[in-house]
Parts: C-alpha cells; structure tokens; sequence
C-alpha cells in the first residue's frame, strides 16, 4: 500500500539512435545510458490502472486522463508490463517499439507476462534486502551513538566510591535503556564531609540525560561553594528553571554527611524519601520540598538526622518502588521498607532489594525505569554493635497532659532498675527523659487525648536509648535558642526554653527522626565497658 | 508517680526570709511561688532562702520560674541563697549557670547566717 501511495517512477529505456540497440526494462536499465525516469504521481489513474491489469498494457492505445501516460507516450514506449507482487504495484516494464518495427506479438505478450510474474517477486526481494540494509546501517549509526552517550553518562556517576574510616557506601546505577534520567554522586566538601546525590529526571532516554548530566554539573558547583544542603537546590533549581523543558523536572534527594559524627543534613527536592535504619526500626528521612525546575523561588526545608554505629540508610530512586508485577501491583514503600528491615546495610541491601524486585517483577521482564540505590552504612565502632536485636525494656504509651512526664519517669526507673546505671546518670537520664516527654506532649501532641506519646527503652551492648515519639506531625519543636541566663535575668530572653538544652546535656547523644505524621527523639546514654548490664 | 503540687511556706529567720519548696517545680507552681515571693520580700528583708529539701523534681518550667524570681529579686536589690538541692539539681544548676546567680549552700543555717555565702561548705 506504502508503495502506492508514494510517487511511483517509473524507468524508461531510450531508443539509443546511434547504435540502434534498445534496452527495455526497469532495473536492468541501469548499466545503459540514457535512461529516462517518468514520476507517477500518487494520484495519476494510470496507476491504479497497471495495479489493476492482467498483463501487459499497450500504451498506444491507452485513453487515460494522465500525465505520465502522456509522458510515456512521448517517450515513445509501446508496452507496459506492471509487475505486481501479492497485490502491490512495484515496478513496471516499459518498452519501446520492437527492433522489428513490427508490433509486438500474443507470443512476445506471453513471455513477457511470464517473465513479470517471475521478476515480480524476485525484485520485491530485492527491494526488501535493500531497505533492510539501509535501515540496519542508520539503527546502526543510532546504537554507536547511544553507545557514546552511555560512556558519556557513565563518566558523570563517580568513578569510585569514597573509603570513609568507620562508613560502607555503595551504590548501583542501572538505567532501563542505554541512557537514563536517572542519576546519583558522591562529592567530597570542605572539612571532611561528603555530600550525597540521588536524583531523578522526569522521562527515560536522551532527553533525560541530557537534563539529567545538566543538572549534576550545577548540583557538583552548588555543592563545593554552598554546603547548606537546602540553600544548594535553591540555587540548583534557581540554575535549571529557565533552561527546563516543557513537562520536565528532576528530583533529587541531597544530603551532607560527616563522616566523624555521624550527623547527616539533608534536604529533598520532591524525590522518594530515603530509609535509615536503627536497631530500633526502619524510619523515612522527611524534609519538604518542591522538585527542581518546576518553579523559581523554591525554599527547601532542612533536617537532620544522626547515624549511630549500626545505623544504615537507604537512598533509591522510584524505579524501585514503581516496578510492577505481572498483575500490574507496584512494588510500592511498605515492601521496600520491609527489604530494609531484614537486610544488613551496604552492598548486601543493594543485593537484597534487587533480589526481591527480580523475584516480585517476575524474571526476564523488561526493566520499567531506571534504578538508582546508594547505600550508606556506619559500621560499629570499637565494640560490636547489634544491628536490630538490642533488648526492649519498655514500651508503653501516656496520654498527653500537664504533668505526663512524671509517669514516664517513673517507668523509665523501674524498666532499667536492672541496667546498673549510677544514681548521678539515671537523675540525667531522668531530667532528659522527662523533658523530651513533656516536649513531645505539650509541643508535638498539643496535650490531645487522641494523641498519645510512646516511649520505648532500649538496651543494647554499649548503649541504653530511650525514644520518645509524639503524633504530632508538622508540631515539631523548633530548634531552641541557647539560653544565655544573664539575658534572662535583664528580660532580653523569655526565662522559658531551657527544655531542649537540659536533655542535650544530661545525655550523651541525641536523633531526631521523622516520619508520617510522628516525630521521635532518642536519648543515648553510653553504657562503660560494654559489659555494664545484663545483655 | 503522679505530680505533687508545690506546697509553700514562708519564714523569717533573721533577716533573711525562707522559702520552704514541698512537691513538684513545675509550670503549675507559678503562682504559689510569686505569691510567696511577694510575701517573703515584703517584711523588709534583705535575702531570700530558697529551700529545696522537700522539692524532688524541678522541670524546665521550674527552673524558668526560679529564673523569673531570680530576676525581680534583682531589681528589688534582694539576694537570693539556695539550700537542700540534692546533687543533681545542684548539677543542674551549676549547667544553667543559676549557681553564678544565687548562693547554693548545702543547708538552710549556712544560707541565713552566710552573707559571706561559701559556696562548698
């Protein structure tokens, strides 16, 4: 059909006047000079007329209101031989007259209609190995092309991941095609910290890449000169917005780690929140935030979160939780969420989530979206720390109202009566545990009785937590003010917001995490030697 | 264990008046402490004894309230003396740095009679 549709030509041997010889023919043509091309437009009747005809066709007698008739009749041909093959039109034989000069015959009619149906197919062959060959060697010219570009890409993810003393990182890139939109980095800062990418870019293939290799330049030049992981996606954003096609915008997932502390600040431009994983749970790191090249004059909320010894975290992509299965069911959070639970961190839980994904997507399915996981794992330093399998010596919840710490703290006691904490640590422990308590009820809870707090305590090896969760949501504390006494006494301060700075003092480590509608601080007291208890 | 509301008693010994603290240092505690206050500096006195034997929880809003104290005691040129804080909260006031503001002796007689104020007895 294609065939028709297109302008036809049509080959026309010449009668060549010098040596009187005669070629005729479409293809075979092509050695002899002289040879006339006659177009056949689409929509000339002569070729729904040679479609449609028996055999060979005498032009001289034709009467057809078409331009190439009349071409071909001034070029003197006499007979047309379409050739036809399962019904389409694919070249015609044209002649001239008969060397003869006699016309031409029933048996010169039969023999050439015998040689059409015989070259009909053999030049649809022809054509079709002919098209093969060219369309090979463009997807040809495309795949080398994709190639670079894939090497291209490849040089944009970190060559090597950083050794940091006492951290495992690790980290898979696996784009659905050649090139993907999918991306992540790992860029050494000032003072030993190092900052950690995972980003998405709306779409797969070229056009992805193309933003997404965009996006990691301005990102790697925000990074070194801002630190602040919120201001740096403001100014990334602020970078890419003018630029930004039409329906396109890259999440990204940006954190600072330090490496010594374990402090994590991170910030999140619309992109699946990352896992961290303590001995008590697996929790989501939150922060607000608009993804990149959307809208200018983005602000990105900023949190924090420490790692302890033992603790993982999780960055990944959607192309984790967005995999469907022969049903159509996506993978989704609460999967992935379990997968980190029950793997260790590093290397392994990048094996274990893909193992899991392999076995939910069924095998040899087409990978949907490109995937992107980065692992951060602090390993226990000094002592052996138990992932996961620290001892629960506590776990109640009280209603929040005036006064509820005084319950908490009387628990508190009684749960780790057994620990052999000294009498000066376990007043710290207290004053730190009733103050996080009265935080999370007054200012998280609002003193709501449908909002109750949770504690729970733990015991592991080195260590004694205590988490004390609220639901309150977007009702988090704001950072405290250090409070200067002599500005209090002289009225310059409020004599109120000593709460935050007492527990930061009675303890010896403190995290805050969040998570859907709850917000937990942990209180940690180191347990001396290791063997101060009863694990 | 439940709150214990403050209980509050004033003395003058002297001429230094003591405040006797019973139950809970906590933001519920706000108005029985003012008004002892009022009453402790009120005769004339020239200090004021914060007596925290029978106080066995201080919270932050506690310490805010003693804060509060501490501060209109100071424009009224009164001295303020603690006495009976067990060491925790001796340690927590030395943190807050209240220890700098007021004299914390071990006992009430060493508030009264130390206008000296050894702080370590």
């Amino acid at each position: 059909m294609a065939a028709v549709t297109r302008s036809f030509r049509s080959r026309l041997g010449r009668r060549d006047r010098e040596t009187g010889s005669e070629n005729a023919g479409a293809e075979t043509a092509a050695a002899t000079p002289e040879v006339a091309e006659v177009d056949i437009a689409p929509n000339d009747p002569l070729l729904g007329y040679f479609q449609g005809a028996s055999g060979a066709v005498d032009i001289e007698s034709l009467d057809l209101d078409s331009a190439a008739l009349r071409e071909l009749k001034a070029a003197g041909v006499k007979l047309a031989v379409p050739l036809v093959s399962q019904g389409e039109l694919i070249g015609v034989l044209n002649l001239g007259p008969r060397l003869s000069e006699q016309d031409y015959s029933s048996d010169d009619r039969k023999l050439l209609d015998n040689l059409a149906a015989q070259a009909a197919p053999a030049l649809r062959v022809g054509q079709l190995v002919r098209e093969q060959e060219a369309e090979a060697a463009t997807r040809q010219r495309f795949e080398q092309e994709l190639e670079v570009a894939r090497l291209i890409q490849q040089n944009f993810l970190p060559k090597e991941l950083p050794d940091l003393p006492g951290w495992q990182v690790a980290a898979l890139y696996r784009p659905a095609r050649e090139v993907g939109g999918d991306f992540y980095d790992v860029i050494p800062l000032p003072d030993g910290r190092v900052g950690f990418v995972v980003g998405d870019v709306t779409d797969k293939g070229v056009p992805a890449a193309l933003v997404m290799s965009a996006t990691r330049s301005v990102l790697r030049a925000s990074a070194q000169r801002l630190i602040e992981p919120g201001e740096v996606l403001e100014r990334v954003n602020e970078h890419l917005c003018p630029d930004m096609p039409e329906k396109m915008f890259v999440t990204c997932l940006y954190g600072v780690l330090d490496p010594e502390s374990g402090h994590l600040r991170f910030a999140n431009a619309g992109h699946d929140l990352p896992y961290v994983k303590t001995t008590t749970g697996v929790v989501e790191l939150r922060a607000r935030g608009m993804p990149l090249g959307l809208m200018p004059g983005m602000h990105y909320e900023e949190k924090e979160a420490v790692l302890a010894p033992g603790d993982s975290v999780l960055l990944h992509s959607d192309g984790v939780v967005e995999a469907h299965d022969p049903d159509r069911d996506m993978f989704g959070f609460p999967r992935l969420k379990e997968t980190v639970a029950d793997a260790p961190g590093g290397q392994e839980l990048i094996d274990r989530v893909l193992s899991d994904l392999e076995a939910f997507t069924g095998p040899d399915t087409e990978q949907e979206d490109d995937i992107t996981m980065v692992t951060l794992e602090r390993s226990g330093g000094g002592s052996p720390v138990p992932t996961g399998n620290g001892s629960v010596l506590a776990d109640f919840e009280l209603a929040s109202e005036p006064g509820g710490e005084r319950e908490a703290i009387a628990r508190l006691e009684r749960a780790v009566a057994g620990v052999g904490l000294g009498e000066a640590r376990l007043e710290r422990l207290k004053t730190a545990v009733a103050e996080a308590t009265m935080n999370a009820m007054e200012h998280g809870s609002e003193y709501r009785a449908d909002r109750p707090v949770s504690i729970r305590v733990l015991h592991s090896a080195d260590r004694l937590r205590v988490r004390v969760t609220d639901r309150g949501g977007a009702g988090e504390p704001s950072p405290a003010e250090e409070p200067d006494l002599e500005a209090k006494l002289e009225g310059r301060q409020k004599p109120r917001g000593w709460g935050l700075f007492l527990i930061e003092k009675m303890v010896d480590e403190t995290r805050v995490t969040s998570s859907e509608g709850e917000h937990t601080l942990e209180l940690a007291v180191r347990l001396e030697g290791g063997d101060d208890g009863d694990s | 264990m439940a709150t214990r509301e403050l209980e509050v008693a004033v003395r003058v010994r002297d001429r230094a008046a003591v405040i006797d603290l019973r139950g809970d240092l906590n933001a519920s505690a706000e108005t029985a402490l003012r008004d002892a206050y009022v009453e402790a500096s009120s005769g004339g006195t020239d200090s004021v004894v914060l007596n925290f034997a029978g106080a066995d929880y201080i919270n932050s809003s506690g310490i805010a309230l003693i804060v509060g104290l501490l501060a209109q005691a100071r424009t009224h040129g009164v001295e303020v003396s603690a006495c009976g804080l067990s060491d925790h909260y001796r340690e927590i006031f030395e943190i807050t740095r209240l220890s700098d503001f007021m004299t914390i002796v071990d006992n009430e007689d060493g508030a009264v009679t130390g206008a000296e104020g050894r702080k370590d007895a």
